[in-house]
């Protein structure tokens, strides 16, 4: 598979996951395991996305400035800032820490 | 328009559409740039916020490749992150029933911030606006920003000496934060997260998701009885 064959088709899958949704009659999740299943899955893949996001390098674990902005946006969330002050103060938690200690 | 009409058009789900599609829509910016740094070109990052919108999903897809994954493990990682837009889906059928092309529109326009805004309303109207507004303020400058970012790329040299990385870091847990209410979603986000930490050195990128959201649907599962 070439990369334009994945962007294509992924984004073919997003849309029609997406309306699939909506061809789900509204009963069908009218049932409360259904209901925990959906919302856990949701939290359980954010949270993934957030570790993926601050650890991840290719298949290794590193930890480096991304964990500053880790610490950063979860106190400015405990402070309940804005969304988007949150992301401001995580970049640039990240690029001072960088530009501090290069290495990080 | 007179001020005072606008004022009134400033409903209280208007505005906090407007500010989300704001600070989600300006975030495009690090997606372009990252996007193009992870080896796509600028009309393949396009087409990404085009065609897939749905912003966990286009940064699964970009780290996947980025992180040296395959094409086919790009379109996993993605297609399994977007499948929290079903559910949405099938919560927004439940509320506006859409007919036609209109279903379509509002299929393209579930994202986590258009439904995220419609829920936290109470009256069918303001959930309406809510999700139009969410939706199609997202929409304009995701699409807008991921061209800024994505042309800028180059000059903008590595992501990463601007913090983009850690701006992704903070976006995701800005949006994870909402959902941390009470002591359960706490322990399960904390067990995804440890999931994914412990299978990134032993799987294929965009793997550690997977694992991460089965160990959240068996949580949802069997955590049903009590």
């Amino acid at each position: 598979m070439t990369l334009w064959h994945a962007v294509v088709l992924a984004g073919l899958i997003a849309f029609a996951t997406k309306l699939a949704g909506y061809a789900v009659p509204a009963r069908w999740l009218q049932n409360p395991r259904m209901h925990r299943v959906a919302g856990a899955l949701t939290v359980a893949l954010l949270a993934s996305l957030t570790v993926m996001n601050t650890l991840a390098d290719g298949t290794a674990l590193r930890l480096d400035a991304r964990l500053a902005a880790l610490g950063v946006a979860a106190l400015a969330l405990w402070w309940r800032a804005p969304f988007l002050l949150v992301v401001v103060l995580g970049a640039l938690a990240s690029a001072l820490l960088r530009w501090l200690t290069p290495v990080a | 328009m007179k001020a005072a009409d606008l004022g009134a058009r400033l409903t209280p789900a208007v505005r906090m559409g407007l500010s989300i599609a704001l600070a989600t829509g300006l975030y495009g910016i690090s997606f372009g740039a990252l996007a193009v740094a992870a080896g796509l070109t600028v009309v393949q990052a396009m087409v990404l916020s085009l065609l897939m919108f749905t912003g966990g999903s286009q940064f699964a897809f970009i780290g996947v490749v980025a992180g040296g994954g395959s094409a086919s493990a790009a379109v996993g990682a993605a297609s399994l992150l977007g499948v929290r837009n079903a559910v949405y889906g099938v919560q927004m059928n439940h509320l506006f029933t859409p007919r036609g092309w209109r279903k379509w529109l509002m299929a393209q326009l579930t994202i986590d911030e258009s439904a995220a805004t419609t829920l936290s309303q109470d009256e069918a109207t303001e959930q309406r606006r809510g999700f139009w507004t969410a939706g199609w303020g997202v929409f304009v400058l995701w699409n807008l920003f991921t061209l800024v970012g994505a042309l800028l790329g180059d000059a903008l040299g590595d992501a990463r000496t601007w913090g983009l990385d850690g701006a992704a870091v903070a976006a995701f847990l800005g949006l994870l934060w909402p959902r941390l209410k009470g002591r359960e979603p706490v322990a399960l986000a904390v067990l995804a997260g440890a999931v994914t930490a412990a299978a990134i050195p032993w799987v294929a990128p965009g793997l550690p998701i997977l694992l991460a959201a089965a160990a959240g649907a068996a949580w949802g599962w069997w955590g049903h009885a009590r």
